[in-house]
């Protein structure tokens, strides 16, 4: 096994750790001269014995990006559809309550038969169905400078498979009347998050989870128990759920009213219950802040649609002139993020990178003139713009911000 | 919307499970309901009054869920200053937190008095999520209080108006009717 013995640092044919770790930190130019000794140095040493709860590599270090009400999940760093469950994103309204597993209760009622009172295990015990599907905040989008990570332009959205008890199976459990047509679902924490939500989403495919990627609910996520509405606004997703009560109206409250409303056209008129995530889709590869070698790349991302399955996604590499058709990842699913891939050579001239995603139902991502055009200037949520990503001549990607000003 | 539909509730799959035991089991092969119709799981436990009274704290535009009590502006000025001021500023024009108090239909970020539709929103956010630090910590008269304060700044109520559970559903907000039903449906169209 030829062994490097040209630099000082080599000691007894292969490097300490230290020095490994100090090349490692000083680049990939400085590693090159003594490419080969790690993969002597680790076979000499015993490694770590097994541990009751692994952790990353010391070298991957993703992080969320939090302020005061949420926490956005680093796209960039991700390369399938699974968010891991420390990664999956926050945003709640008045923290996150530390709750006993043992303590925990949701309480049925209003137009029911019999009010009833579960308890976790009562959940649990209850048929079971899991369901690979996004969440996405209503407020997933900032436009940014330049210097703006995926994680900031969108990492309002995460994707997770979610296990529990289907509501509509609660529901029979606890009769419910034919007149209802809305549901309060409230939260447990600090705000005693409340949003309506109508019987007919009960009923499609609504579920009480308490299991996210398998494990027990992050306490960011809702621990022990949330609600989930695959496809919708991920505030009525309410989580830490203690409460529903079936009722024949709306209860209009302040997040369905004052927040989670969209104003439309002049702003004289507000769109309310806009629960659908329409289709969307960002590149988060390659992405600001890598700087491009000449050559061949991969352009990679994320797409997604509340109402059902994508069915294509297109690529520009000149900034809209012209599009190709992205490979989708099988499996497609309904409601869930999918990864789009285009090989792609860039030649070195500045080129702007965008992707366009459509839906089952025909509808296709507008551009920020389309959505500005139709909604007028006032609209805060659901904004689903097609997002750019400009190449420079030496190779800098910078978020294409200029196409959502306005 | 799934193929069972909404509104199949215990009483409806009860019936199908009556005839089909009615019909006998050869005539209704491939049509039994997959589970049993009544306490199919017998899972849960029946929710008494007060188990349910102690967590029903919402209050519908109608004023359903509204408890006894009373307040006037002048009252809740005084817990104003102690429970609300510190973020959203003596006059209820913002600070930390978001204004409250504003007739202008065009002025944003939105206020109770330009944007919000119904009063008895008002009781039920400030009842379960207010103050910040402290939230569920006010009592109906406060909580009371505090809406006529509100709605006296925004110029809705007058300055004497006592608010309670009669009077607060009759209010009508100036945003009332701003609020349309979503249009959007997905297809080719980007819904104005």
């Amino acid at each position: 096994m030829a062994q490097h013995t040209s630099t000082p640092a080599v000691t007894r044919g292969h490097l300490t750790r230290r020095q490994v770790l100090a090349a490692a930190a000083m680049g990939a130019a400085a590693v090159a001269p003594t490419s080969g000794q790690q993969a002597v140095e680790t076979t000499r040493r015993l490694g770590r014995s097994p541990n009751g709860l692994d952790q990353r590599s010391p070298f991957v270090t993703p992080q969320r990006d939090p302020s005061s009400t949420s926490s956005r999940t680093p796209l960039q760093d991700l390369r399938g559809t699974i968010t891991p469950a420390d990664l999956h994103f926050e945003r709640h309204h008045g923290g996150v309550p530390e709750i006993d597993p043992s303590e925990y209760e949701l309480l049925i009622h209003g137009l029911v038969e019999q009010p009833t009172i579960f308890t976790l295990d009562d959940l649990t015990r209850f048929p079971a169905t899991s369901r690979i599907c996004f969440l996405e905040c209503s407020g997933n989008l900032r436009r940014g400078s330049p210097e703006t990570l995926p994680q900031m332009v969108c990492g309002l959205t995460s994707q997770t498979e979610w296990t529990g008890v289907l509501l509509s199976t609660l529901l029979e459990e606890v009769g419910a009347h034919e007149d209802a047509t809305w549901f309060l679902a409230e939260g447990q924490d600090a705000a005693v998050m409340t949003r309506s939500i109508p019987m007919e989403k009960a009923f499609d495919d609504a579920i009480v989870v308490y299991a996210q990627n398998g494990d027990a609910l992050m306490p960011g996520n809702g621990y022990p128990a949330r609600l989930l509405l695959p496809g919708w606004e991920g505030n009525a997703s309410v989580k830490w759920l203690r409460r529903i009560e079936l009722a024949n109206r709306p209860f209009m409250t302040r997040e369905e009213t004052s927040k989670y409303t969209d104003p439309l056209g002049d702003g004289s008129q507000s769109r309310q219950f806009s629960f659908v995530m329409d289709a969307r889709s960002i590149i988060t590869d390659p992405a600001y802040p890598r700087v491009l070698e000449r050559g061949w790349h991969e352009i990679r991302g994320l797409a997604w649609s509340g109402r059902g399955r994508i069915t294509r996604v297109d690529v520009s590499t000149d900034g809209g002139g012209s599009w190709q058709a992205a490979d989708l990842q099988d499996p497609v699913l309904p409601k869930a993020h999918v990864r789009f891939r285009l090989p792609w050579r860039w030649d070195g001239d500045e080129s702007e990178i965008m992707s366009r995603a459509t839906d089952e139902t025909g509808y296709i991502q507008p551009t920020w003139e389309t959505l500005r055009a139709a909604r007028g200037p006032q609209t805060r949520y659901h904004q689903n713009p097609i997002t750019s990503w400009t190449i420079g001549a030496n190779g800098q990607v910078l978020f294409g911000a200029e196409r959502l000003r306005s | 919307m799934s193929a069972r539909g909404r509104g199949h509730g215990r009483s409806v799959v009860a019936t199908l499970w009556a005839t089909a035991i009615l019909l006998g089991p050869t005539s209704v092969v491939g049509q039994q309901p997959s589970a049993p119709p009544v306490d199919p799981f017998g899972l849960g436990r029946p929710a008494s009054a007060e188990e349910i009274a102690t967590l029903d704290i919402d209050v519908m535009p109608d004023g359903t869920g509204l408890p006894a009590g009373s307040g006037t502006a002048a009252d809740g000025a005084v817990t104003w200053v102690r429970a609300c001021r510190g973020c959203h500023g003596s006059n209820g024009e913002g600070g930390t937190a978001a204004p409250l108090v504003g007739r202008d239909p065009d002025a944003r970020p939105p206020t109770v008095g330009n944007y919000w539709p119904y009063a008895t929103t008002l009781y039920d956010y400030i009842n379960r999520a207010m103050p910040r630090p402290t939230p569920g910590t006010l009592s109906p008269d406060e909580v009371y209080g505090l809406v006529a304060w509100i709605l006296s700044k925004n110029d809705i109520i007058g300055a004497d108006t006592v608010v309670n559970a009669e009077s607060l559903p009759g209010v009508v907000m100036p945003a009332r009717d701003r609020f349309v039903p979503d249009n959007r449906a997905g297809g080719a169209v980007v819904r104005d």
